[in-house]
């Protein structure tokens, strides 16, 4: 059995990374996400891994390619602005069907904005900031415990689809400190893989590429990818009800937001409200069909996020127009509080009353 | 008279009677019609890649990164594994395949704008890490694949698509030298510069490349060689007006020779 031991988020998200068998860290530099770097290069050498401290994000993500073209578990983390500067390296990684895993501890923006916690990154990470029509699988945890298993589950996301799978987390939980049992380590011998640059040994060369100048091919690569999208949308779909079963209201929250909403939701069901939280796990693939479920039996949806709505748009196209969506938002580094979850709600049922 | 695609290692084709073999195709290199304008010298620089890595032995465990530019399809000449890269992102690729792999041969092959424009924070970045990796990097004064706009290596006063008055330095720089530039950082180990306009020079630049790999293979650090490289099509003149134009005006800016050597 495992101990519990008392982490920061960003250290269970680095030490779980260790655990399934990552032995390639590349990064850079940026609060809040500090601790991944500095936690890595103090234990990559101990595991006999690897730690770059790129010259960029841009050369970060792009170091986490070369190793995962010749078939080594990877992994690069940055918090907004650098994410940012990663988007060309995952378009890349998804167009070239490389596994990795990326994390965004995401902070307030646009721009440099602040160090403070945010989910102002969910467009980017569900629809891709990158070009091209590509899909990225995108996991959010509400709690350090979450980081651990979610960072060690995406590794073999990325491997069972060839793809990268991102890791949405933010300054709150990045930075927590809670109790978390890690997860056993994995052998690091990994399968051998039929795509990996090897040197052409007793085998036809391999090539490692997404260029196709031929448009029918280009075409065709494509609808096959969409193919791979849609097998993660039937297999891999992850989401959360609490209370749920007689809920009139639905709260609809994901990452720390969904924490803060989970407290919320206990002290209004003590006060009589029917209250729910759905919580999307997955928020790329979105669980639209499990929350459409609720679509007709709720009088409304609240949608609660530290960003101007973006998740919002997706429980909007869930519900497709059957029940009103409200948004409620923090920005800027602004962290939703448990009293105003309750004070929405409150409000919200007097006006549709 | 030249044969091509039997495959027999040099020397052992048929060499009695009035027919001698003087050039045989190496097994790295694929026996397929070339992309590339007629008197590019891409082409001549695939072969001594292939050539030298069939020399030394190490077809099996070479992993080639290929740039975005004309020559991004290395692999459709190379018979052994490569991958491509983000446009000046190859040297950080080839880290990361290092880096997980040392026991591969990697080298990257990189046009002037991949490696000393988009690209030259990791180009920088990578040799002053020292990183054991080889950089084959194909100097031709033009970006080529997008029609002949300037590159960092332009000569002063080069009519290019960008530069219709001529590369005018107060406006855009001076020719990037490359090797220069990164020779006094102590993990750069092999640096040199070579041309493609002679035969005795093509001669040089092929010892160059095999001098560059042996550095990886002996684990002494990290190497490249530019080489000057004809681009008739955007230079916008006959292919041996272009060698012509090599020795003339490229080798006076860009002077040929090994700059540091282990
Ligand atoms: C990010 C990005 N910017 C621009 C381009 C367009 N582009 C393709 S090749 C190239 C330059 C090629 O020139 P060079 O590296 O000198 O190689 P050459 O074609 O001359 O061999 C450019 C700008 C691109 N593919 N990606
Ligand atoms: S454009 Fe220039 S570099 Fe490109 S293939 Fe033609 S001659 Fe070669």
């Amino acid at each position: 059995m495992n101990r519990k031991v008392l982490m920061c988020g960003n250290e269970a998200m680095s030490e779980a990374a260790v655990r399934a068998g990552c032995r390639f860290y590349f990064g850079y530099p940026i609060t809040p996400q500090n601790e991944v770097p500095a936690y890595m290069a103090m234990r990559m050498p101990q595991v006999g891994g690897t730690f770059i401290q790129a010259e960029s994000e841009i050369a970060a993500i792009n170091m986490v390619f070369g190793a995962a073209a010749v078939g080594a578990r990877a992994m690069t983390s940055s918090s907004s602005p650098g994410i940012s500067l990663k988007q060309e390296g995952i378009s890349y990684l998804c167009g070239c069907e490389l596994p990795a895993v990326i994390a965004n501890v995401v902070r307030g923006g646009p721009g440099l904005g602040n160090i403070g916690p945010s989910q102002s990154d969910y467009f980017q990470a569900t629809r891709g900031g990158g070009h091209g029509d590509y899909r990225t699988m995108a996991l959010a945890p509400s709690s350090v415990q979450e980081l651990a298993d979610f960072t060690f589950l995406a590794f073999g996301l990325a491997e069972k689809y060839r793809n990268p799978v991102l890791i949405l987390s933010d300054g709150i939980l990045g930075q927590m400190m809670e109790p978390v049992v890690l997860p056993d380590p994995i052998e690091t011998n990994l399968p051998r893989k039929d795509w990996v640059l090897t040197g052409a040994k007793n085998r036809p060369p391999r090539v490692i590429k997404s260029l196709y100048l031929d448009v029918t091919v280009l075409e065709k690569q494509n609808f096959k990818l969409r193919e791979k999208y849609r097998r993660m949308e039937r297999e891999d779909i992850r989401f959360e009800e609490i209370s749920m079963d007689d809920a009139e209201v639905v709260l609809v929250a994901y990452g720390s937001v969904a924490r803060i909403c989970r407290s919320a939701v206990r002290q209004l069901r003590e006060a009589g409200h029917r209250v729910g939280l759905f919580r999307p796990i997955t928020v790329w693939p979105f669980p639209y069909e499990a929350l459409a479920r609720f679509a007709d039996k709720a009088r409304f949806f609240l949608a609660l996020e530290m960003s101007m709505g973006q998740m919002v748009e997706d429980v909007k196209l869930a519900v497709a127009g059957r029940t009103p969506v409200r948004f409620y938002g923090r920005t800027g580094g602004c962290v939703i509080t448990v009293e105003e979850v309750v004070r929405q709600i409150e409000m919200l049922k007097e006006k549709t009353q | 008279m030249i044969e091509e695609g039997n495959g027999c290692p040099p020397g052992e084709g048929a060499q009695d009677g009035p027919v001698r073999k003087v050039f045989v195709r190496t097994p790295s290199l694929k026996d397929v019609p070339t992309h590339f304008c007629s008197g590019c010298g891409h082409g001549i620089v695939h072969r001594m890649i292939a050539e030298v890595v069939d020399e030394l032995g190490i077809r099996e465990r070479v992993v080639g990164v290929s740039p975005v530019g004309c020559a991004v399809l290395g692999y459709d000449y190379w018979d052994f594994d490569v991958s491509e890269a983000a446009h000046g992102r190859t040297p950080a690729v080839a880290t990361g395949m290092k880096r997980a792999r040392p026991d591969l041969i990697v080298f990257t092959y990189q046009g002037d704008g991949d490696l000393a424009a988009i690209g030259t924070a990791e180009l920088i970045h990578t040799a002053n890490r020292g990183e054991n990796i080889t950089i084959i990097f194909v100097n031709n004064a033009v970006y080529g694949m997008t029609g002949g706009q300037m590159a960092p290596t332009t000569l002063d006063g080069q009519v290019t698509k960008t530069t219709p008055e001529g590369r005018m330095p107060q406006e855009c720089g001076t020719p990037l030298k490359v090797p220069e530039m990164i020779a006094p950082f102590p993990g750069v180990k092999y640096l040199a510069r070579t041309a493609l306009n002679n035969p005795k020079n093509i001669m040089i630049a092929k010892r160059s490349i095999e001098k560059a790999f042996r550095c990886q293979i002996d684990d002494v650090g990290f190497s490249l060689v530019e080489v000057l490289s004809p681009c008739p099509t955007y230079w916008r003149v006959p292919p041996l007006e272009a060698l012509k134009w090599i020795e003339e005006k490229m080798i006076p800016c860009f002077p040929l020779g090994e700059i540091k050597s282990p």
